[in-house]
């Protein structure tokens, strides 16, 4: 099962490489990471997405506990928090396809940001699902290239994450 | 004030005595501050011979080790030391100098990304890039070095920075900055009672004690629950002396080369009482196997430990001393009786008895490994302090040489760093200028910093390298000779110096024994001559460390019990 971890640290130099360094020599793996400053700007905010299957997650937030310069660590609950991921896809599209990949994005409610004679650049915000369900639909128009950022998430209700 | 006259008062301010280093161009500053100042500093002639001596001086004396180097090589040399540090939970703390500010990331001469290099291996670490920072990192660096689970700091420390101007007050102790540092050294009541009740309960049970009992001090919390509970005590490497090794209770060392009745003691529990151990590979051997009986209550101040290699029925996290001494309290509400668990007593002392460590005297008029540590253990009656290297003579040591007191038997357990013993001797004497301070060595070991004979010598620090000398890198030969067809491949170590002419070369005294019956005046005249001595004991050459139960194995695979 996949767990996501929102972990506050201090907006430090060298932090974000001492929480790969520690998933690189204690063998974990990272499924998605995402980094940024909070509404505090001596504090920042990653969201790591790993497996259980990989690793004891028990394992990974105690030893990620052990960085001086991480603050809190919170095993993100699915059933009670959004996440969300942002695509940017680069799609061809002639004068054949282009209503078609249209529907497509009305359908998932996702955004045409640049158009040209050949391809069109659409973005996208949703869970992980919802952003591979839309990239395997649009792949057999030719996908130029995509990207996608890794996961962010938020509890739900009023106690902040 | 100068910033590098900042670092040294800072530095005093937290209690240092004594700082091992070796200078370079980048800590010019910082020397040239020392030069007036009344720190103790001692001149090694390598610098991981400073990072093994910062660490014998903490493991002797409880207090931070400190040592210094340049940037570049000094740094990188000092690395080895540090991951030392880590594994065995030393608190030191490690200044580098670094390059300028506008050099770093130039591959500038002697830059090397030290705080990129050791952040695998250190607690935590810091680059400085503003002098006024200065006093503050210092403190919160001894502040995580020593507390929760020490381990080493490191201060990176660009040129530049040592040469500015700042304020500095000694008599203000900085406010800490560090919101996402609090250790939990108080055990969590509840899981304390459980801890009592499954105790009280136990048919078999056994106390499994390592260093961390050593590093908070609670060996006389440890010493209690065990009388109290008639409860036997197995003992790791870096355990060793938390508990006398001369009681009735004491079952030795427990692992690899352990005793057999700590072994036997250990696989037959039902419950381990398991107190600032980590499970590491070479006590558990198979893991799947071990203890198979046992449930675990599991005391450890670092809360990753708990259930990392095996689940804790009971996990407690805090500090041993306090968890320990809560412990007593709550089993003595329960009125343990001593007769609760005689048969398991019985069983234990017929271990004992029966499979008992063997002290051969003498091989064919040689000298036995075993024997020699022996000797050294009845002249010193053993009260010395005991820093090995690594190999076939830190488990002779470790099984014969019986420790009566914490912080008496300092070895590189977890990283097993060969010439760490020798460095470390300087640093313990440096800590206890009164004790008899002896690194038993093998002659592969010694060689790797036998360089710090000067540092001995300039120093006057008198410790005693007593050199189990067979001619071989004797563990792998033994691994070798077991397991892989008797092809000594690159062990042996014939071409050696004369440990004796090298010593006098030095200006230290030398000596040989090469007979059972020279041995104790030989050791006798090296323990009473006036400064750093080096004693090399021919030993039989291919004698091996048993019992010996062979990595990733059980107790029923072990070799050489009774010979």
């Amino acid at each position: 099962m996949k767990h996501t971890l929102s972990v506050l640290v201090e907006n430090k130099p060298g932090v974000l490489t001492r929480v790969a360094g520690l998933f690189a020599r204690r063998g974990f793996n990272i499924d998605s990471l995402a980094v940024a400053e909070t509404e505090n700007p001596a504090v920042s905010r990653m969201t790591i997405t790993v497996d259980e299957q990989d690793q004891p997650v028990e394992q990974v937030t105690k030893q990620l506990h052990k960085l001086i310069n991480v603050l809190k660590i919170t095993d993100l609950d699915p059933g009670s928090s959004v996440e969300r991921e942002l695509l940017l896809i680069k799609v061809r599209a002639d004068t054949q396809s282009r209503s078609e990949i249209m529907q497509v994005v009305e359908i998932f409610r996702a955004k045409i940001v640049d158009v040209n004679a050949e391809v069109l650049l659409i973005e996208l915000t949703g869970t992980r699902e919802k952003v591979s369900a839309f990239m395997d639909l649009l792949a057999p128009f030719g996908v130029v290239e995509l990207m996608r950022t890794g996961r962010i998430a938020m509890g739900r209700g009023r106690r902040p994450t | 004030m100068k910033a590098a006259t900042v670092i040294l008062e800072a530095l005093k301010r937290e209690g240092v005595d004594a700082i091992f280093g070796f200078p370079g161009g980048v800590l010019l500053p910082l020397y040239d501050a020392l030069y007036d100042s009344d720190l103790r500093h001692i001149l090694v002639r390598h610098e991981q011979g400073a990072g093994h001596a910062a660490d014998g001086y903490a493991r002797a004396s409880g207090k931070v080790g400190v040592c210094m180097a340049t940037s570049g090589p000094g740094a990188t040399n000092l690395v080895t030391s540090i991951a030392n540090a880590y594994m065995d939970s030393v608190p030191m703390v490690a200044i580098t100098g670094q390059v300028a500010r506008h050099l770093i990331g130039l591959d500038s001469f002697q830059e090397a990304d030290v705080t990129g290099i050791t952040l695998p291996i250190v607690k935590h670490s810091y680059l400085v890039k503003d002098a006024n920072d200065l006093s503050r990192i210092i403190r919160e660096a001894f502040y995580i070095a020593s507390t929760g689970r020490p381990g080493p700091v490191v201060i990176d420390i660009p040129v530049d920075v040592t040469r500015e101007d700042v304020e500095f007050d000694p008599s203000i102790v900085p406010d800490m900055d560090l919101p996402g540092y609090k250790p939990t050294v108080k055990g969590h009541p509840k899981q304390i009672r459980e801890a009592a009740r499954v105790l009280a309960a136990a048919a078999r049970p056994v106390i499994y004690a390592g260093g961390g009992v050593i590093s908070s001090d609670a060996s006389e919390e440890l010493r209690e629950l065990a009388l109290y509970g008639h409860i036997p005590v197995v003992t790791t490497l870096t355990g060793k002396g938390c508990f006398p090794e001369d009681h009735d209770l004491a079952m030795g060392m427990v692992g690899m080369h352990g005793t057999q009745y700590a072994n036997y003691v250990m696989s037959r529990s039902d419950l381990i009482v398991a107190v600032g151990v980590r499970f590491d590979d070479r006590v558990t051997g198979k893991l799947e196997a071990f203890a198979p009986e046992a449930r675990f209550v599991h005391i450890d101040v670092d809360p990753a430990e708990i259930s990392k290699n095996v689940a804790a029925q009971v996990p407690i996290v805090g500090d041993a001393k306090r968890v320990l001494a809560s412990l007593l309290a709550e089993v003595k509400k329960l009125e343990l009786s001593p007769d609760r668990h005689l048969p398991w007593m019985e069983q234990v002392e017929a271990w004992k008895r029966d499979h008992p460590l063997v002290v051969r005297s003498e091989g064919d008029g040689e000298i036995m490994p075993e024997f020699a540590v022996n000797k050294i253990w009845e002249v010193t009656r053993g009260d010395a302090v005991v820093c090995t290297e690594v190999g076939q003579h830190q488990m002779w040591a470790a099984q014969h040489y019986l420790t009566r007191q914490p912080r008496h038997f300092i070895s590189s357990a977890g990283l097993g760093t060969m010439g760490f013993g020798f460095p470390a001797a300087i640093g313990a004497q440096v800590a206890r200028p009164d004790s008899l301070v002896i690194d038993i060595a093998g002659d592969g070991s010694f060689q790797m910093t036998l360089q710090e004979l000067a540092t001995a010598v300039q120093h006057d620090l008198p410790v005693k390298v007593c050199i189990l000398n067979n001619q071989w890198l004797g563990m792998v030969r033994q691994w070798q000779e077991l397991f892989w067809g008797r092809r000594y491949s690159h062990t042996c170590m014939e071409c050696q110096p004369d440990f004796v002419k090298l010593a006098e070369a030095y200006g230290a005294t030398g000596l040989r024994a090469s007979t059972p019956d020279d041995l104790e005046e030989v050791l006798r005249v090296g323990f009473a001559a006036e400064g750093p001595t080096v004693i090399d004991i021919r030993v039989k050459r291919e004698a091996n460390v048993y019992p010996m139960i062979p990595a990733g194995g059980t107790v029923d695979d072990m070799l050489g019990g009774d010979r």
